[in-house]
C-alpha cells in the first residue's frame, strides 16, 4: 500500500460522492425528455441536498437513538460500497477488505438498518415500507450474489478488482452465462434502487410506495443523507454493471495518464447506463406489489441458470 | 504430579457436580442459589473454556476412569475436536450462567435449588458427552443430558402445553438415542469391544459403514432437529425457562454436530461420496424449512427455535460439503468447508444464546411471549435492546459480525469447488450455493421482524409502559455473549488458528496460518482470489460515518425539533396501525404457501368485535407423525386384547410361554 494507491482510493470515493447526485439528475432529465415533460436542471439534486441540509430536522417524540443514527450508518455503508467498487482504477487498498460477498452484505446491512429505523416510530407506513423493502431485499440479495458468482467462476475470484482485471484483459468473448447474469442484474438493479416497475422514486401514493414509505419520517439533514446515500447506491449499482459487463477502460494501475483516460470513459458509460435506465423505466409500467416476488424470482432463477450454463459449457 | 488438561477438565466437571449438590442442599434458599451457585457455575464455565483453549494447542490426552460397571471402565479422551467443543460449551455457558443468576425468580414452578441441580447436571453431562471415548460412557452421558434437559424443559410443569412439549421431547430423544446405540453396535464390527479406539481400527465394508453412518445421521439429526425429525424442537426449546432455552439451542444442539463429526470423520475409516450429498440435501431442506417457518412465527421464542433449525441445516450443509470433498481427496477444500462449519458452531452458540437470553429479559419485564402484544421496548429496556440488536445482526449474517464470517467461508468453499468427478454434484453445488444465499437473506427478513416487532414502534399493550430493564447480572451475561459475537466477527484470522488443529485432526489439512495476509486479512486462497478484512471494513464504515457526522455538524447545524410523527399527515397514530407479527410474515406466507397448513379465522364485515387469526403449521405432523402415532395406538390396542384382567388367563400365558421355552431348549 503506497501513497499513490491511497490517493487513488480517496479519488474514487470523492468522485463517487460528487458525481452521484449528478447521475440522479441526469436520469431524471432523460426520463422527463422521454416522457415529453420539461426537464429539471441537471444539478437539481445538489440544490435539493443543500436545501435539506440547511433545514431543521423534525424527529418524532418517540424516536429512539436507532432512528437518528441510521442515516449516518446508511450513508457510511454506501460510501464504503462506492469506495470498493472499481470505477477508474483497480488499484484500491480498501477493496481487499471486502470482496463481492462482503459488498452484498454491505448493501444488506444498509437495508436492515433502514427497515429497522422505519419501524422505530410505529406508523402504519413505516412498518409497511419495512416489510416491503425486506421482501424485495430477500429475493434481490441472493440474485445479486449469484450474478457475482457467475463472474467469479470466470475469473476464479470473488475479489472485485481481480474480476475487473480478468474480464477487461480478455479479448471480446461472449460468455453465455454472463448474458443470463446481465438480465438478472438489470432486474435486481431496478428493484434495489426503487425504480419502476418495482417502485417509483417520484411517487407519494400511499399504497404503492416502498422506499418512500421507509423514509417518510425523515426530514432535514437526515433526509439529505439518505437521499445522497440513495444516489450513491444507484451509482454503485451502475458501476457494478459496468465492472461486470463492460469493464474496458478501467485502469489497472494508478498512473495519472491511465486514470485521466479512464475518467471520461467512466462518465460516458455512466451517462449511457443512466439513459438506458430512464428508457427502461419509461417503457414499463409499475407492477402490483404481489407481482414483484415473481419478477424477482425470475431474476434469481436467471442468475442460477447463468451459473449452470457456465458450468455446463466451460468445463475446466 | 503434573496435572494434564484432562485432569483439569475433570476437576471442572466435579466442581459442577458439587454446585449441583449444593443446590439440593439449599433447596429453598433462593439467595444462595442465585447469588452464589449460578455465578460459581459461570466461573467454572469460564475456567473450562480457558483449559480447553490451552488443550487445543497441545496434543491428545487419554485416561481410563475406574467408574461404571465392573469390567467396563470409562474411557476418556481430550483431542482437538473435543477441546474445541468444550471451549464453546464453556464460553457460552459462562454467559448463560451469569444471566441465570439474575433470572430465576421465587415461586415459579420447580424450586430454585432443584433447578440448580438439573441445570448443572445438564452442563456436566454435555462435558461428559464430549469427553467420552467409549460407547457406554457416551450413551450414559448422552442420556443424562436428555433426561436433565427434560426436567428443565418441564420446569413450569403446571401448564399442560409444557407437559406435552416435554413428552414429545423425551420421546424423540429416546428414538434418537436408540439409533445412536445401534450405530455404535455397527461400528464395533462384532468385536465386542465398544471403545472408540477399537472402532477406529475397524475397516468396515461400504454397506456396513453406510448403515452406521445413516444411523448416526438419524440419531444425531433427531437431536439437532433436522427435517423431518424437527417437531420437538419448536415445542421444547420455547417451553423451557429462557436461560435453559439458550443452553439447549446455543449449546446442546452442538453436541449433535460434535457426535456426527466424531462418527463420520473420526470413527469411520471410509467416506463415501454420497454421504456428503445426502447431508447436503438434508441440510438445505432443513435450512430453508427452518427459516421460512421462523419468518411466520408469532411467538418470539418459537421464532428463535425455528431459527435454530435453520442454523442446524446450515451446519449440516457444511458437514456435507466437507464429506464430499474429503471423499474425493480434496483435503484443502474439505478443510475450508470444515472451518466454515466449526466457525458457524461458535458464532451460532454466541448469537442464539444471546437472543434467547434477550427474550428471557423481555418475558420477565412484560410477562408476554406473543409478538403481537409487545412493541416499543427499546425505550423501556435500552440495554436489552442494544444487546439483542448485536445478536440480531449476527444472526442475519451481516458484516462485520460473527455470522457473516461463517457464511463467507461457506460460500467460498462452494464457489471454488474444483470440478467434482460426479457431474450431478457439480450441478448441485451452484444450486446449493443459491439456496444458502436465499436462506441467509430470509434470515435477515426474520430478524428484522423479530427485532422490529419487539423493540421498535409503539407499545401494543398498556402494561408495557411498566416494563423494566434487565438487572446487572442479566446485563453482564448478555454483554459477555454480545462481546463474543463482535469478537468472532472482527477477529476471524485469530479464531481460525484455533480451528486449525481440529481440521488437521479430522481431514489432515488446515487453512489456519495460510489464511492470513497482511496480518488482518482473511484470505484462504490468496488475496487476488478472495479476501475479507473485517477490521478494515468496520474502520472504513466508521470513518465514513464519523466524517459525515462531523462535516454535517460543522458546515450546517445540529438542530433538532421534536414533534408528533408525520405519518403522511394522518392525525391519529395508534399502536394498532403498525404491522403485527402476522402482518409482517404475510408476504412469506403467500410466497411459500405450499409449505404451510394454514387455519384462518377471518372476520365478516358485520362483526361487532372483529377478530383475525391465522395459525400456521407444517405438513410433517399430518403426513408423517399422525399416521405413525395412529399405527402405534392400533398395535397397542391389538396387544391390549391379550390383557383380559383375569388371573386364569395370565396363568395360561405363563404356562404356554414355559412350554414354548422348553420346546425351544429341547430342540
Amino acid at each position: 500500500m503506497n501513497l499513490r494507491s491511497i490517493f487513488t482510493q480517496l479519488l474514487e470515493l470523492v468522485l463517487a460522492l460528487a458525481l452521484a447526485p449528478l447521475l440522479t439528475g441526469w436520469i431524471n432529465q432523460c426520463r422527463a425528455w422521454l416522457q415529453n415533460k420539461s426537464a429539471p436542471a441537471l444539478w437539481q439534486p445538489y440544490r435539493l441536498l443543500r436545501k435539506l441540509f440547511y433545514k431543521e430536522s423534525m424527529v418524532a417524540d418517540n424516536a429512539s437513538l436507532l432512528f437518528r443514527t441510521t442515516p449516518y450508518v446508511v450513508f457510511g455503508t454506501m460510501a464504503l460500497a462506492s469506495a470498493i467498487i472499481p470505477t477508474v482504477s483497480t488499484n484500491l487498498p480498501l477493496a481487499s477488505a471486502a470482496d463481492a460477498i462482503a459488498l452484498v452484505g454491505l448493501f444488506a446491512l444498509a437495508r436492515v438498518f433502514l427497515s429497522l429505523a422505519a419501524m422505530d416510530i410505529g406508523t402504519a407506513f413505516g412498518s409497511m415500507g419495512a416489510r416491503r423493502e425486506m421482501l424485495v431485499g430477500f429475493l434481490a440479495e441472493p440474485a445479486l450474489l449469484m450474478v457475482f458468482f457467475s463472474a467469479s467462476l470466470i475469473s476464479g475470484s470473488t475479489s472485485l478488482t481481480t474480476i475487473v482485471d480478468t474480464l477487461s484483459k480478455q479479448e471480446l468473448v461472449i460468455y453465455p452465462g454472463l448474458a443470463f447474469a446481465a438480465v438478472a442484474f438489470a432486474i435486481v438493479a431496478l428493484a434495489e434502487n426503487a425504480r419502476v416497475p418495482v417502485d417509483n422514486p417520484s411517487t407519494h401514493l400511499e399504497l404503492t410506495m416502498i422506499h418512500e414509505a421507509l423514509i417518510l419520517e425523515y426530514s432535514g439533514r437526515h433526509l439529505a443523507l439518505i437521499e445522497w446515500a440513495s444516489s450513491l447506491k444507484l451509482m454503485a449499482y451502475l458501476c457494478i454493471g459496468i465492472a461486470l459487463f463492460a469493464p474496458w477502460g478501467i485502469a489497472a494501475g494508478s498512473t495519472p495518464g491511465a486514470m485521466l483516460l479512464a475518467l471520461p470513459v467512466l462518465v460516458f458509460k455512466l451517462g449511457l447506463g443512466g439513459a438506458l435506465l430512464a428508457l427502461l423505466e419509461t417503457l414499463s409500467a409499475k407492477m402490483r406489489i404481489f407481482r414483484v416476488p415473481e419478477f424477482l424470482a425470475t431474476a434469481f432463477l436467471l442468475a442460477v441458470i447463468g451459473l449452470l450454463v457456465h458450468l455446463l459449457l466451460v468445463r475446466p | 504430579m503434573q496435572w494434564l488438561h484432562l485432569d483439569w477438565v475433570l476437576a471442572v466437571l466435579a466442581g459442577l457436580l458439587c454446585v449441583a449438590l449444593a443446590g439440593v442442599l439449599s433447596l429453598h434458599r433462593f439467595a444462595v442459589v442465585s447469588r452464589v451457585l449460578f455465578p460459581a457455575g459461570g466461573l467454572l464455565g469460564l475456567a473450562l473454556s480457558g483449559i480447553a483453549l490451552d488443550a487445543l494447542m497441545s496434543g491428545t490426552e487419554v485416561a481410563v476412569l475406574p467408574v461404571g460397571l465392573p469390567g467396563l471402565p470409562a474411557h476418556l479422551r481430550l483431542d482437538g475436536l473435543a477441546a474445541y467443543f468444550l471451549m464453546i460449551i464453556g464460553a457460552a455457558s459462562a454467559g448463560i450462567s451469569l444471566f441465570a443468576a439474575g433470572y430465576f425468580r421465587r415461586g415459579e414452578g420447580t424450586p430454585p435449588g432443584l433447578l440448580c441441580l438439573e441445570y448443572h447436571i445438564f452442563l456436566a453431562s454435555m462435558i461428559g458427552v464430549i469427553l467420552a471415548d467409549d460407547a457406554y460412557s457416551f450413551m450414559v452421558a448422552w442420556e443424562t443430558m436428555a433426561l436433565s434437559s427434560y426436567f428443565l424443559v418441564t420446569a413450569n410443569h403446571r401448564l399442560p402445553a409444557v407437559r406435552s412439549a416435554g413428552y414429545l421431547y423425551v420421546t424423540m430423544a429416546r428414538i434418537g438415542a436408540i439409533a445412536i446405540l445401534l450405530c455404535f453396535g455397527v461400528l464395533q464390527a462384532n468385536t465386542g469391544d465398544y471403545t472408540f479406539a477399537n472402532m477406529r481400527l475397524q475397516e468396515l465394508d461400504p454397506f456396513w459403514a453406510s448403515a452406521g453412518f445413516c444411523l448416526a445421521v438419524f440419531g444425531f439429526g433427531a437431536k439437532a432437529g433436522v427435517v423431518p425429525l424437527h417437531v420437538w424442537l419448536p415445542e421444547a426449546h420455547p417451553a423451557a425457562p429462557s436461560p435453559v432455552s439458550a443452553l439447549m439451542s446455543g449449546v446442546m444442539l452442538n453436541t449433535a454436530i460434535y457426535g456426527l463429526l466424531r462418527v463420520s470423520l473420526d470413527l469411520l475409516q471410509v467416506t463415501l461420496w454420497w454421504w456428503g450429498g445426502a447431508l447436503l440435501i438434508i441440510g438445505l431442506a432443513t435450512a430453508l424449512f427452518g427459516v421460512v417457518f421462523a419468518s411466520v412465527q408469532t411467538d418470539m421464542k418459537r421464532l428463535l427455535a425455528y431459527s435454530s433449525i435453520e442454523n442446524m441445516g446450515l451446519l449440516f450443509v457444511g458437514m456435507g460439503l466437507t464429506l464430499l470433498f474429503f471423499s474425493h481427496d480434496m483435503q484443502p477444500m474439505a478443510a475450508l468447508a470444515l472451518t466454515a462449519t466449526l466457525y458457524h458452531v461458535a458464532s451460532h452458540a454466541c448469537f442464539k444464546s444471546l437472543l434467547f437470553l434477550g427474550t428471557g429479559s423481555v418475558l420477565h419485564a412484560t410477562a408476554e411471549r406473543s409478538l403481537g402484544k409487545l412493541g416499543g421496548l427499546i425505550r423501556r429496556m435500552p440495554w436489552v435492546a442494544w444487546f439483542v440488536l448485536v445478536g440480531v445482526l449476527a444472526s442475519a449474517g451481516l458484516p462485520p459480525l460473527g455470522g457473516f464470517v461463517a457464511e463467507w467461508l461457506l460460500l467460498q468453499s462452494f464457489l471454488f469447488a474444483p470440478g467434482l468427478p460426479v457431474p450431478l454434484l457439480t450441478m448441485l453445488i451452484p444450486v446449493a450455493a443459491a439456496l444458502i444465499a436465499l436462506v441467509a437473506a430470509l434470515a435477515g427478513y426474520t430478524m428484522v421482524k423479530f427485532f422490529g416487532v419487539i423493540f421498535l414502534g409503539q407499545p401494543r399493550e398498556e402494561k408495557l409502559a411498566q416494563a423494566h430493564d434487565a438487572g446487572i447480572w442479566e446485563r453482564l451475561g448478555m454483554l459477555w455473549l454480545a462481546g463474543g459475537c463482535i469478537a468472532l466477527g472482527l477477529l476471524p484470522t485469530q479464531f481460525i488458528q484455533l480451528i486449525d488443529p481440529v481440521t488437521r485432526q479430522l481431514v489432515h489439512e488446515g487453512i489456519g496460518p495460510g489464511a492470513i495476509r497482511n496480518g488482518w486479512l482473511l484470505a484462504p486462497n490468496g488475496v487476488h482470489q478472495a479476501s475479507y478484512g473485517p477490521v478494515l471494513f468496520l474502520l472504513g464504515i466508521l470513518a465514513c460515518i464519523g466524517l459525515a457526522a462531523l462535516l454535517v455538524r460543522l458546515l450546517y447545524h445540529g438542530r433538532i425539533r421534536r414533534g408528533r410523527p408525520w405519518a403522511c399527515g394522518f392525525p391519529q397514530v395508534t399502536a394498532r396501525m403498525q404491522d403485527t407479527a402476522e402482518g409482517f410474515g404475510q408476504p412469506i406466507r403467500q410466497i411459500f404457501e405450499p409449505f404451510f397448513v394454514m387455519r384462518r379465522e377471518l372476520p365478516s364485515p358485520f362483526d361487532a368485535a372483529p377478530k383475525y387469526r391465522v395459525e400456521v403449521e407444517d405438513h410433517f405432523w399430518a403426513w408423517l407423525y399422525l399416521p405413525l402415532a395412529n399405527l402405534a395406538n392400533y398395535l397397542a390396542r391389538l396387544l391390549g386384547m391379550m390383557q383380559q384382567g383375569r388371573i386364569a388367563i395370565y396363568l395360561l400365558y405363563s404356562f404356554l410361554t414355559l412350554l414354548a421355552t422348553l420346546v425351544a431348549v429341547m430342540r
